[in-house]
């Protein structure tokens, strides 16, 4: 159990670092910079388009909750590659089929929202004849 | 103390206070960010125990995937998300709840541990072991797992699809 600790040692001693280092340029920027405030320096900038409050009732894009499951399922996924990964010298080949079994029935669900362009993010939504507009596109590019 | 007891003590000190904080913050949002600490607490509790597996999955599984699922559940339905968040008035039964919970698992981890000498030997699981386990020995019980994340990828599908006109 010591040894275990001893191992998460490094983690624990570049986390603690990087919090530093982090309160430390914060703080050193507080203490020398003189602090006059305009609305245009306090505005997130290089933060992507400043967020805006939905008027009351509306509700997000749909299209939001299929991209959150899909993180899900793969990160529950992903935990079984862990101990599959530590684990892997002793299973052999065995193992390895194991997990391309388990990989491929899940990847067969994600080919087809890829397909289906469940993924497309564009204004319209998701469009259920992508391949059709496409080959119109094409057409029209000559 | 060891060093082990110390982290243990700043772990379980952050994790309650972000608790506490979970049920006192008058936004929902906030209240989510503050699960995410008590959650991760619990995970490197657990990373102290030599639970490397249990950890990983706590961390990778409830602070990853639930928190993200509570935060959808706020975006996609209409629940207030701002500062107007409900305050329930019948908390009341709740709070008694949770107390009799928390009492029933003390008092279970005082009877299996005491003060001391454990009654219940802990066993120590590497997560190679698990691995070995769960691959060797549960192989069908793990690819129906499989089988139930397609079946939960297929309804999110199903859900969110535009219906043809």
């Amino acid at each position: 159990m010591r040894g275990m600790l001893g191992e998460y040692l490094p983690i624990a001693l570049l986390a603690g670092l990087a919090l530093l280092f982090a309160v430390g340029s914060l703080a050193a920027s507080a203490l020398l910079r003189p602090s006059r405030p305009t609305p245009a320096k306090l505005a997130p900038y290089e933060c992507g388009i400043e967020p805006v409050r939905l008027p009351a009732g509306e509700r997000f894009s749909v299209r939001f909750y299929l991209v959150a499951m899909l993180f899900i399922i793969f990160d529950v996924e992903v935990i079984f590659l862990f101990p599959w990964a530590v684990a892997f010298r002793e299973l052999g080949l065995f193992g390895l089929v194991e997990m391309a079994v388990f990989l491929a029935l899940v990847l067969v669900a994600y080919v087809y929202v890829w397909r289906g362009g469940g993924l497309d993010w564009s204004a319209e939504g998701p469009r259920p004849r992508a391949t059709h507009e496409r080959a119109r596109e094409v057409v029209r590019a000559g | 103390m060891t060093a082990q007891e110390y982290a243990f003590s700043v772990l379980a000190l952050l994790g309650v206070v972000a608790a506490v904080r979970v049920v006192t913050a008058r936004n929902v949002v906030h209240a989510a960010l503050y699960l995410v600490a008590t959650l991760a607490s619990v995970g490197a509790a657990y990373l102290l125990l030599g639970a490397e597996f249990v950890g990983w999955v706590q961390i990778l599984i409830y602070v990853g995937a639930i928190v993200i699922l509570f935060l959808f559940g706020l975006m996609l339905t209409r629940a207030p998300i701002g500062r107007e968040a409900l305050d329930n008035p019948g908390r009341l039964v709740p709070a008694l709840i949770a107390l009799a919970v928390l009492a029933g698992l003390v008092g279970l981890l005082l009877g299996a541990f005491g003060w001391g000498d454990p009654r219940v030997e802990l066993a120590h699981a590497p997560t190679g072991v698990v691995g070995e386990s769960l691959f060797r020995r549960y192989v069908l019980p793990f690819e129906a797992v499989s089988f139930v994340l397609l079946a939960a990828l297929i309804g999110a599908i199903v859900l969110s699809r535009k219906d043809e006109p």
